[in-house]
């Protein structure tokens, strides 16, 4: 194994970042104070963030390879290992993710009173199965996390949701299923293709006949797409979303969207490439679609956070582009937006989440004056509406600039058709930010209505200011995690156009098929 | 191979697990007379299971196949190891059905000796070399559990159960005999390796009566495992039947089919795969569908089990159809897998029942996780499992299955497979919903026992630990049949 770097840490830090989670939850078990639980929870928490630090002090930006390695043998009769490892793709997103974890448990204390063990145990198994997803190496061991994470995300909704959040737990549940299973029988069909092995550097670095490709990159696509969502497999985003708790929806847009993008990032484009260059078309139209599409859903939303979940799709779709758009600015703006969409959309549902313990409404039309009434509140909105339009200055900014530099770079046309999704991003996030914040005051929510509106407590500052302090951080300064992802994408796209064959695949393509 | 062409002293060290089993059983029966206590009937059926189990140990060691009694019995791997899922399958039932049966008011000692006699009979069934000792033991196995089934004497669906477990299990009794006669008519032999030699020393590969007499084989074998559309006994029995006992069929049964399937198709036909397989392959399919899309529309539990059980066997199938030895163990693993986290579903279901309340509906569920949050813990991990999610032992048995199946070249059914398997997802779901998504209707008392909460500390461990670490099991069932 040259082409990975061992860990050289005295102890498996990745093992202890993804399991420590899983302890903790362990712990909890035994436990029966609801505060303690909710200390517990946030001290396990912290201490996963902890611990991925020395993973960004020791982390080698200079090379693609794969570092802080683990292997180990696990099931020694299909050649399956557990291995697991991290790039500059995925170390931003071990970051968002224990970052985030934290923010939930902090945004829940109040809010949750129903099932608090259950409910914080379903947080850490939750943070488990991300950060695995993004560290393992091994299919069989990635799938294994993408799939297990499904049982506390459908508990999250379903339990502690909205109104109609049985129905969005099921169906959130179901639709990633169908996505997922396909992919399994995808993962199979490759493992004979390539000797017995699930090993994902193995299975990235061999050549497949294009028919193969093309129905692999199908069956991945199925489950990818489902989760980005791209349109249209978004239908049951806007539901979960909705209907999830707090919690639940920054996890949700915060990290769980992230990894059908990852996937297309780490699976479909290194091991499919020639598949990826026919599949550039369909989806860049489907992305288009999404990003345009999201945004005009948005204009007639009545519910707040049903307008954050179209807003999405439509940002979510300006990941795809960037990354089909496979070139380095289209790439790196890509994993930017993924990582900008995490803090800004996970802040906006935080702020929602927080209003509505006050409110207990999502309407749009109850609000109203909110500015006078709440003005903290109202002057860190304001800036999560310039970060999610992407103002200059803001994280949101560098992201949808660099991919619509690289998609104006690949396909002019759709470059131009993804910017108007700006123009429609700030149309609906100003026009929210109007009605909630200005215009007249709803009368139940004057100084003497029936209900008592209060402004930010020190809790929620702290909850907030670390998302803020990246929006800056990051719209001033995007090297900072720009430079983590040089190696990695460029490593990818050069693997991608020494292989690829050219023009004519697509011709190649039918009379192979046919 | 060693061969004994008659009746040996030696043969009968080959089946004293047999034999022990039913010494057991017949002095349960005994015993019944004596003590008055059910405790300590099934405590020593218990026992005794754990001596034939030290005993199939103790044969492990013997690794070629070894036949006894004219070549009609045979002991090798894989024979030993449906053996080890029967004896599992025993021990777990008869620490659930303890205080269930009381609860039922139908505690009778020979539901011990009979649960042990069908165990027998499945003990045969697995060994079996020749067609005739399938049959016996078959019938053993099915007399058994046609009374077990109708146990509850004053409920009227109970007796219904049994009825209709007789007459449709009468009716594949007939296929399997007209299967084997005219097996033997064309090839003069029951022996299964004799007739693997004589289709092809009298040329019988092509002969459309061989076909015939193996389509009838597979019927008889179809209506114990309830592939549709042989399953229409399986709902009503499940159902009527005490529910530990269809927790004791929805296994036993159900493997020993696919023992002697795998045994009869992989010895004796071994050359006609294509042939089997033209049968198997659309009935696979069916059983898949037919089970999983009928089970959502149940609302009792028990019954939709029996449709989850059907569609599992449809999976369990996809292993056959490969006619690989590879495949054939996958399909093994599937129902030592199956046997843990279905009968840990089972138990929980019997928890719910106590004097007076079914627990049966779908509703009864309701907001279980509120007053028993450990217990719906478990049915959560059950149902999960059943569904095939990973980390758990469910998602390990159909990994293994598609994975031979696909190796075999059946991407397409495999598929069909995760599609339904995904449809199927629903129906188990929704018992985690009504668990802890809704409110409790009523209060719900669960019947505990100790013996009931070991059961349920084995399967839902198994279940986790197959699911995280499955190596163990691999590795044994790969030896135990790939040798």
């Amino acid at each position: 194994m040259e082409n990975v770097i061992f860990n050289q840490l005295s102890y498996p830090v990745l093992t202890w970042t993804v399991f420590l989670p899983v302890i903790g939850a362990v712990f909890l078990l035994f436990m029966s104070s609801a505060q303690v639980i909710r200390i517990a929870t946030l001290f396990v928490t912290i201490a996963t963030f902890m611990l991925s630090f020395p993973l960004f002090k020791q982390f080698d930006k200079t090379t693609h390879m794969m570092q802080f390695v683990e292997r180990h043998e696990w099931i020694p009769s299909w050649g399956i290992h557990y291995f697991i490892g991290i790039d500059g793709i995925s170390i931003l997103f071990i970051f968002l993710t224990t970052l985030l974890s934290i923010l939930c448990v902090l945004v829940s204390w109040k809010s949750v009173e129903n099932k608090v063990k259950e409910f914080h145990i379903a947080i850490l198994t939750m943070e488990a199965g991300m950060l695995g997803v993004f560290v393992s190496l091994d299919f069989f061991l990635f799938y294994i996390f993408w799939e297990a994470m499904l049982i506390p995300m459908f508990l999250l909704i379903g339990v502690w949701g909205g109104t109609q959040r049985v129905y969005a737990a099921i169906k959130f549940f179901l639709y990633t299923l169908v996505g997922s299973v396909l992919m399994l029988v995808g993962i199979v069909v490759l493992y004979f293709a390539a000797g017995r092995t699930l090993d994902i550097l193995v299975l990235s670095s061999l050549q497949y006949s294009l028919k193969l490709q093309f129905w692999l990159f199908l069956a991945f696509f199925a489950a990818f797409a489902v989760k980005v969502p791209m349109f249209p497999f978004h239908t049951w985003l806007p539901d979960a979303h909705t209907e999830a708790p707090t919690a639940g929806s920054v996890i949700l847009a915060g990290v769980l969207l992230k990894m059908g993008a990852y996937g297309f990032l780490r699976f479909s484009i290194p091991m499919f490439p020639d598949a990826t260059r026919i599949f550039v078309k369909p989806v860049f139209i489907l992305s288009v679609i999404g990003i345009i599409y999201g945004a005009l859903v948005c204009l007639a939303q009545k519910d707040l956070k049903r307008l954050i979940a179209y807003s999405s799709v439509s940002h979510m779709g300006f990941v795809t582009l960037g990354i089909f758009a496979l070139n380095a600015q289209g790439v790196e703006g890509g994993i930017l937006q993924m990582i900008n969409h995490g803090i800004v959309t996970g802040a906006l549902f935080l702020m929602i989440g927080m209003m509505y313990e006050r409110t207990h409404t999502r309407v749009i039309a109850d609000y109203g004056g909110f500015a006078t009434l709440v003005p903290w509140y109202a002057g860190l909105f304001i800036i999560l509406t310039f970060a999610s339009i992407g103002l200059p200055g803001t994280n949101g900014f560098i992201g949808e600039f660099l991919i619509l530099f690289g998609a104006f770079k690949a396909q002019k046309l759709y470059g131009v058709l993804a910017a108007t999704g700006v123009i429609l991003g700030a149309g609906y996030m100003l026009w929210l930010y109007q009605k909630v914040f200005w215009e007249k005051p709803n009368p139940d929510y004057a100084a003497s209505g029936h209900h008592h509106v209060w402004d930010l407590d020190l809790r929620e500052v702290i909850t907030l200011a670390p998302l803020i302090i990246l929006i800056f951080w990051i719209g001033f300064y995007p090297e900072a995690l720009l430079s983590f992802m040089h190696s990695s994408v460029e490593h990818m796209l050069q693997n991608l156009n020494t292989r690829v064959a050219g023009e004519g695949l697509l011709a190649q393509l039918i009379t192979e098929i046919f | 191979m060693e061969t004994a062409s008659t009746i040996t002293l030696a043969g009968f060290r080959l089946i004293i697990p047999e034999l022990t089993i039913i010494c057991v059983a017949l002095m349960l029966l005994l015993l019944d007379l004596i003590v008055k206590k059910k405790g300590v009937i099934a405590a020593v059926g218990i026992a005794g299971t754990f001596v034939a189990l030290y005993g199939t140990f103790k044969l492990y060691g013997i690794s070629e196949p070894v036949t006894a009694f004219s070549d009609m019995f045979v002991l090798d791997g894989y024979g030993n190891f449906f053996k080890v899922i029967f004896y599992l399958n025993v021990i777990l039932t008869i620490c659930i059905s303890l205080k269930y049966m009381t609860v039922e008011k139908a505690s009778f000692g020979e539901y011990y000796a009979l649960l042990l006699f069908a165990t027998a009979g499945m003990m045969f069934m697995a060994s079996a070399a020749d067609l005739i000792v399938i049959y016996l033991g078959l019938e053993l196995m099915a007399l058994s559990t046609y009374i077990l089934a109708g146990l509850m004497r004053k409920q009227l669906r109970s007796n219904e159960a049994a009825l209709k477990y007789f007459f449709l299990g009468a009716f594949s009794s007939a296929f399997l005999l007209y299967g084997i006669s005219l097996t033997y008519g064309l090839t003069g032999t029951t022996n299964l390796k004799e007739i693997a030699a004589s289709l092809i020393t009298l040329n019988l590969a092509e002969n459309p009566i061989v076909f015939l007499g193996l389509i009838f084989l597979v019927v008889s074998f179809g209506f114990k495992i309830a592939l549709v559309p042989f399953h229409m006994w399986a709902p009503d029995v499940y159902e009527g039947a005490p529910t530990s006992i269809t927790a004791f069929m929805s296994v036993g049964p159900k493997a020993a089919g696919f023992a002697v399937m795998g045994r009869v198709l992989f010895d004796a036909f071994g050359g006609q795969q294509v042939q089997w397989n033209s049968i198997l392959i659309p009935l696979a399919v069916i059983t898949m569908a037919a089970g999983s899309i009928i089970a959502l529309a149940q609302t009792n539990i028990k019954r939709m089990l029996a449709y989850s059980s059907i569609a599992h066997a449809g999976y369990m199938l996809l292993g056959i159809i490969a006619g690989t030895p590879g495949g054939l163990t996958s399909t093994v693993n599937y129902l030592m897998i199956y046997t843990f986290m279905n009968i840990g579903a089972f138990a929980i279901i019997i928890m719910l029942r106590r004097e007076g309340f079914q627990g049966e509906n779908l509703e009864d569920y309701m907001g279980l996780a509120k007053s028993h949050p450990l217990a719906s813990a478990l049915m959560l991990i059950f149902m999960f499992s059943l569904t095939g999610i990973p980390p758990t032992a469910g998602f390990v048995g159909k990994f293994y299955v598609f994975l031979e199946a696909i190796n075999s070249g059946y991407v397409y059914l495999a598929v069909i497979a995760v599609i339904f398997s995904a449809i199927s997802a629903f129906f188990y779901l929704r018992v985690v919903m009504y668990m802890y998504m809704k409110d409790p209707k009523q209060e719900v008392v669960l019947t505990t026992s100790y013996s009931m909460n070991f059961a349920l500390a084995v399967t839902a461990v198994m279940v986790l630990l197959i699911g995280v670490f499955p190596s163990f099991l691999l590795n044994l069932v790969r030896v135990s049949i790939l040798g």
